[in-house]
């Protein structure tokens, strides 16, 4: 894999669509100028994927993606069952360690550093780049207790309620929280549960946050408050989203990577997630580079 | 709209289903049977025991003799061996067996949790009577030549630890119980352990939670109310067991804080005495230290039942 890094900038399978837009900074100011002048700042990656493959056992599911994230945009990952998205997000914060039989091969650089380098510390990765999950995963604890949990995991434990206010008024969630932060999380809505899960995140002040399909087992009400929370926090904090729901996308996101499952090797039969697009999701979405991309954005493809 | 010849269904009960009315038949008669046989043994137990309960009373609890000549008879040092030789081995052995469990669930990888597995539930396989052979023949005299001399000199000054060494007595039954609790208290843990959500651990691992944070921090909190469960199932084992402690504790009332010295359980005093009975009295006297030791089990699971309701809801947020 290394060996192959040079040329892996570009795609394997499609050279044209997906790295090419990022790297002509005049096609992304189209897009930026219809947004507010604060958006407007220059893209500066703060993690860049190269020629990322996971396996499982003998089962591909991420094969030579190459992609940037960019600081204080929202990047989505959208794409169908199985196109490893999810797979992809978990090798940024090392979470695949803890699968067994999952290989990672490529480099996960965030801020330049190798995730998977001799001498980094998952843990460490870990404490830096923080993830929310497909279904609200709060502790059975007290709100508090599991909003200070990371909070007392790195030993910031001077003026502890301070920060976990913070981080809850950060995920809108503080007004309906804060007579019952001693009460037990699990009895709080499932909406409530996940911003309780991201003031969780939050807390520990990561600069990037892996959100894989947030919003995906809540009611629409919750989905749209956990979507406006996402483009109050784009400004503090760098996000990538997995998501199914490609309005979601739509609504949220800057910049949208579509995935697709496709052949990976000489054999027919061995199929994998692949990279097909990446760019600012208004053009991915109206102007899609790619015939895939543009069957699925339009609903063509299943 | 054609109506549906159907009546409204107004009570679940009857159920019409054959299937389920054998099902509720056959399930309903073994639930009703076990209690049956708990009511029927308790009751058989007390009534063996009336002419001692009648004749000592209460004073039966605290007396230390034991003479069947004199036909004196009391439960003293035998509810003390009993407690010796069971906290001792529940306390050596759930630390043991709870960390045996994490390295199962949490730390070892798959290939070898499989056979270290079914070797720790091999241990469970040992037929007591062998186990108590070993006792007789390796452990007491392991203990009283090498262990109990060293403890004695090195920590002699705790009555635990004075005394004399001996082949038989109350270190070497708890070694043995502490052996038979270890794989009880594991498996029960390991299964514990692993209805533990693997979202909730991720959740950790995510804040940056180190392999062993994540143990203390969500894994142990979440498995509190089953891992009361599992040491109060291995503390029933430890109170009842008879053949194997009956072998190693040398079978002498003796009330001593000693470890080093003989001793005896209720349990393995009803194993030795029960067949050698010279008197209805005795007979009575042991079915007494039945009857004590029945409610010494009971009390434990009722108690742990109430512990294990109370942490799991505290678990689940209701109060």
């Amino acid at each position: 894999m290394k060996t192959r890094s040079e040329t892996s900038l570009t795609p394997a399978r499609d050279a044209a669509p997906s790295e090419g837009l990022l790297s002509q900074p005049a096609a992304l100011d189209v897009l930026f100028e219809q947004r507010s002048p604060a958006e407007a700042e220059p893209l500066e990656p703060v993690l860049e994927a190269r020629a990322v493959t996971v396996r499982y056992g003998a089962a591909v599911a991420v094969s030579d993606v190459s992609l940037d994230v960019h600081r204080n945009r929202v990047t989505a990952f959208i794409g169908p069952s199985g196109c490893g998205k999810t797979t992809l997000l978990r090798t940024f914060n090392r979470m695949n360690d803890l699968v067994p039989g999952a290989v990672v091969s490529g480099r996960v650089a965030y801020h330049g550093v190798d995730v998977n380098g001799a001498g980094v510390d998952p843990i460490e990765v870990r404490r830096r780049i923080g993830m929310v999950f497909q279904r609200p995963n709060p502790f059975p604890k007290s709100v508090f207790d599991n909003v200070a949990f990371g909070l007392r995991l790195h030993g910031l434990k001077d003026d502890l309620s301070g920060r976990v206010e913070e981080a809850l008024r950060r995920a809108a969630l503080w007004d309906e929280v804060k007579d019952r932060l001693g009460k037990n999380a699990l009895g709080l809505s499932g909406g409530q549960q996940q911003r309780l899960c991201i003031a969780r995140a939050l807390a520990v002040e990561p600069d990037l946050l892996l959100m894989d399909e947030p919003a995906s087992a809540l009611d629409p009400i919750s989905t749209t408050r956990i979507e406006d929370l996402l483009r109050e926090l784009r400004s503090q904090v760098t996000i990538v989203i997995v998501t199914h729901n490609m309005q979601q996308a739509a609504r949220v996101a800057d910049l949208t990577a579509f995935f697709s499952v496709e052949p990976t090797g000489g054999d027919e039969h061995e199929r994998g997630g692949v990279l097909i697009e990446y760019g600012p999701t208004e053009q991915l979405f109206t102007r899609p580079a790619d015939r895939r991309t543009e069957d699925y954005v339009t609903g063509r493809f299943g | 709209m054609a109506r549906l010849p159907l009546p409204a269904r107004r009570r679940s009960w009857p159920v019409r289903h054959p299937g389920d009315l054998a099902m509720h038949g056959i399930a309903g008669l073994a639930a009703a049977g076990t209690i049956l046989v708990l009511v029927l043994l308790t009751v058989q137990v007390f009534r063996q025991a009336r002419p001692a309960i009648s004749r000592f009373g209460a004073a039966f609890v605290w007396s230390t003799d034991w003479n069947p000549v004199t036909n004196a008879f009391g439960a003293r040092d035998l509810i003390w061996g009993t407690a010796v030789t069971s906290l001792a081995a529940v306390l050596a052995a759930v630390p043991l067996a709870v960390a045996a469990a994490l390295f199962l669930t949490e730390l070892a990888p798959a290939r070898a949790a499989a056979p270290i597995r079914t070797l720790v539930e091999l241990l469970a396989a040992i037929p007591s009577v062998v186990l108590g052979l070993w006792g007789i023949l390796v452990l007491g005299p392991v203990l009283a030549q090498h262990v109990e001399p060293w403890l004695g000199s090195t920590l002699g000054f705790i009555p635990l630890f004075s005394g004399a060494p001996s082949p038989a007595g109350l270190l070497p039954a708890c070694v043995i119980l502490t052996i038979m609790v270890v794989p009880i208290v594991a498996a029960i843990s390991r299964e514990v352990f692993l209805t533990v959500p693997a979202d909730l651990k991720d959740g950790a691992y995510a804040l940056g939670a180190t392999r062993w944070e994540v143990v203390r921090g969500v894994v142990l909190p979440h498995s509190a109310a089953g891992l009361t469960a599992a040491v109060i199932l291995g503390l029933g084992r430890a109170l009842g067991e008879a053949i194997a402690v009956t072998q190693v504790i040398g079978g002498t009332a003796a009330f001593h804080a000693s470890l080093f010295g003989p001793a005896d359980t209720l349990a393995s005093r009803i194993a030795s005495q029960y067949q050698g009975a010279v008197s209805d009295i005795q007979i009575a006297s042991i079915a007494f230290l039945a009857a004590i030791l029945l409610v010494f089990s009971l009390v434990a699971n009722v108690g742990a039942g109430l512990v294990v309701g109370r942490l799991q809801r505290r678990r689940l947020g209701v109060r």
